[in-house]
């Protein structure tokens, strides 16, 4: 078969190209048809051309968006119906081992950084590389389900590397991933409070379900954290990760999920002598997809509140539609820009 | 229920000299017609696919699909008939045998030969042949097109924006194709080339359906050309 993969060519330039793929192939693998495709700052940083020259020259020409759902529509196994709608898992480990997991393993490939996203025909995964989601999720919610496995993925790790000591909890980042970090928090500490640290004060209104939101200039001196997670990303990580430091209790744990192109400078001096415990935490695995495809099923008015998140929804039948999706994204300021997947 | 029917009856000369007709040739090391039967059985909304193919060419038919996607029961290969509509006709018949045809059937009818086709350009087929009945698969033309009734002046410039190129899906409510078709004279049923032409013929509206420009019909050595290019994954930069 001759699959049609969309692949940015330079910035602002897409082109389709032609891959031949077999049906008579492992049975390891499933096609998906991608029904709903989320557009991520990372594939922005692609698609202007603002990450540096040589990145682009190397990973050009590449197929975007590594945020995604789908339909089942050839199981070679027959163990998966046609129709059933997943989620697909853009790490791709390429070996196992008992202490690191998936998404660090340095021999991982990962969609649209790389190697080709999402933006394709069809998707050929691995068996292990889509989960199910339940019948009757809004799409366009679930299409940035990735996003939500990073906030899950973070919280784990938090689990398993911080003290036990968790009365409040401080979210820095008003954003998509900040809306999510928070939203997960308070569902999974009912009893602690976590209270939201943002610039922006309509994005701050949002953040209806915790317990107190600051805008950063505004904090009272006299307020604390146990633990804080930075949702920030970019140069205002810097400011951001300082903060922090600033507010939080001695031994707490900062765990840090926003990307920056640049190094950023930590006030490391206070962070050893408050004992800070620094998490770093990238992507996810599969574990976390189904984690957070649970965690969906248990609490289901959380899709609710994500639905919020669903910023532009655009319905794709053509290269020109996909340049016209991700030019909406860049003009707005809050949610996430949806691609029907029609083409 | 939805029907699919691979138009592979031709025994094309246009190919030069191999003794193959066209839709057995290798396309990056698979048979094209395979390339083409892989994308309709990626979706699920076919019934049944049916694969019209040349008698003597059956047997070869039927084992490059056991060889290249192994046995799936959905697909079919019937004997063509003596041209395109001929053909159309002999996947119905096979449809009626087998499964009747109810008022509400559909049919979606392509070129072997047109391995390039997308899952937007199938789908839209079936939506808009539900709807409306029948439906052409076009793109814009891009030349000026000139008719010319004796091949040596020029007839007619039609305007540009009118002007559309055929390509394939086409896609019919079976029964108003059979019954339309078995209306026709053979001297209408001569001149035809498209099966669309059978609807227009009786003032029958036909919906269009964007194709693509590569959605391209490999007949010549030139063609074949041009889609092994496409294959290579060469990106202009």
């Amino acid at each position: 078969m001759i699959n049609q993969v969309y692949r940015l060519v330079s910035p602002r330039q897409f082109e389709v190209t032609y891959k031949d793929r077999s049906l008579k192939f492992d049975e390891d693998f499933v096609v998906i048809r991608p029904t709903h495709l989320s557009i991520c700052a990372a594939d922005q940083r692609y698609y202007t051309g603002t990450r540096g020259f040589e990145a682009l020259a190397k990973k050009l020409p590449m197929a975007l968006v590594h945020e995604g759902i789908g339909k089942v529509v050839y199981d070679p196994r027959g163990e998966l119906s046609s129709g059933t709608l997943v989620v697909m898992v853009p790490n791709t480990p390429l070996e196992q081992d008992d202490i690191i997991a998936e998404n660090y393993l340095r021999s991982s490939k990962f969609r649209s950084s790389g190697y080709d996203g999402f933006m394709q025909d069809y998707v050929f995964l691995g068996r292990d590389r889509i989960v199910p989601l339940p019948d009757n999720i809004n799409p366009q919610v679930a299409a940035f389900t990735e996003l939500i496995t990073i906030s899950t993925h973070a919280i784990a790790r938090f689990e398993r590397k911080s003290h036990l000591r968790r009365q409040v909890f401080g979210v820095w980042g008003d954003g998509n991933l900040g809306f999510i970090t928070a939203l997960i928090l308070k569902k999974k500490y009912k009893d602690s409070k976590v209270i939201v640290f943002g610039k922006t004060e309509y994005k701050l209104d949002n953040f209806t379900f915790v317990d107190e939101v600051y805008q950063i200039d505004r904090i009272p001196e006299d307020l604390w954290i146990d633990h804080g997670f930075e949702c920030v990303g970019g140069q205002g990580s810097q400011f951001a990760i300082n903060q922090i430091i600033d507010y939080i209790q001695p031994e707490g744990s900062i765990s840090i999920l926003g990307v920056s192109e640049y190094p950023v400078e930590i006030n490391t001096r206070m962070v050893l002598e408050k004992g800070i415990t620094v998490i770093g935490s990238s992507r996810s695995g599969r574990e976390d997809f189904v984690q957070t495809v649970d965690f969906m099923k248990e609490y289901p008015d959380i899709l609710e509140y994500f639905g919020i998140l669903v910023g532009h929804v655009c319905v794709v039948k053509t290269i020109q539609d996909i340049i016209h999706a991700f030019e909406k994204d860049l003009t707005s300021s809050w949610g996430k820009t949806v691609m029907e997947w029609r083409i | 229920m939805i029907y699919a029917e691979i138009l592979a009856g031709g025994k094309g000369t246009r190919m030069g000299n191999v003794n193959m007709p066209k839709q057995f040739l290798m396309l990056n090391s698979k048979p094209i017609i395979i390339h083409t039967l892989e994308k309709f059985l990626l979706n699920d909304r076919f019934e049944k696919i049916i694969v019209v193919s040349p008698r003597e060419w059956m047997f070869h038919t039927k084992d490059l699909i056991k060889k290249y996607i192994d046995f799936d029961e959905r697909i079919a290969v019937v004997e063509g008939g003596s041209d395109r509509n001929e053909s159309i006709m002999k996947g119905i018949d096979y449809i009626d045998e087998y499964y009747g045809i109810r008022d509400h059937d559909v049919i979606v009818t392509h070129d072997s030969v047109r391995p390039f086709l997308t899952h937007r350009i199938i789908d839209e087929n079936i939506d808009a042949v539900l709807e409306y009945g029948a439906v052409d698969t076009v793109i814009e033309a891009i030349d000026t097109i000139i008719q010319s009734i004796d091949g040596e002046f020029i007839s007619e410039v039609p305007v540009r924006d009118t002007m559309y190129q055929g390509q394939t899906p086409q896609s019919f409510n079976i029964k108003k194709l059979v019954d339309h078709y078995q209306s026709l004279t053979k001297e209408q049923k001569d001149i035809l080339t498209d099966a669309c032409k059978i609807f227009a013929l009786k003032g029958e509206k036909v919906k269009l359906v964007k194709g693509e420009v590569f959605n391209i019909k490999v007949t010549t050595p030139y063609d074949l050309k041009v889609a092994e290019a496409f294959i290579q994954e060469r990106v202009l930069k």
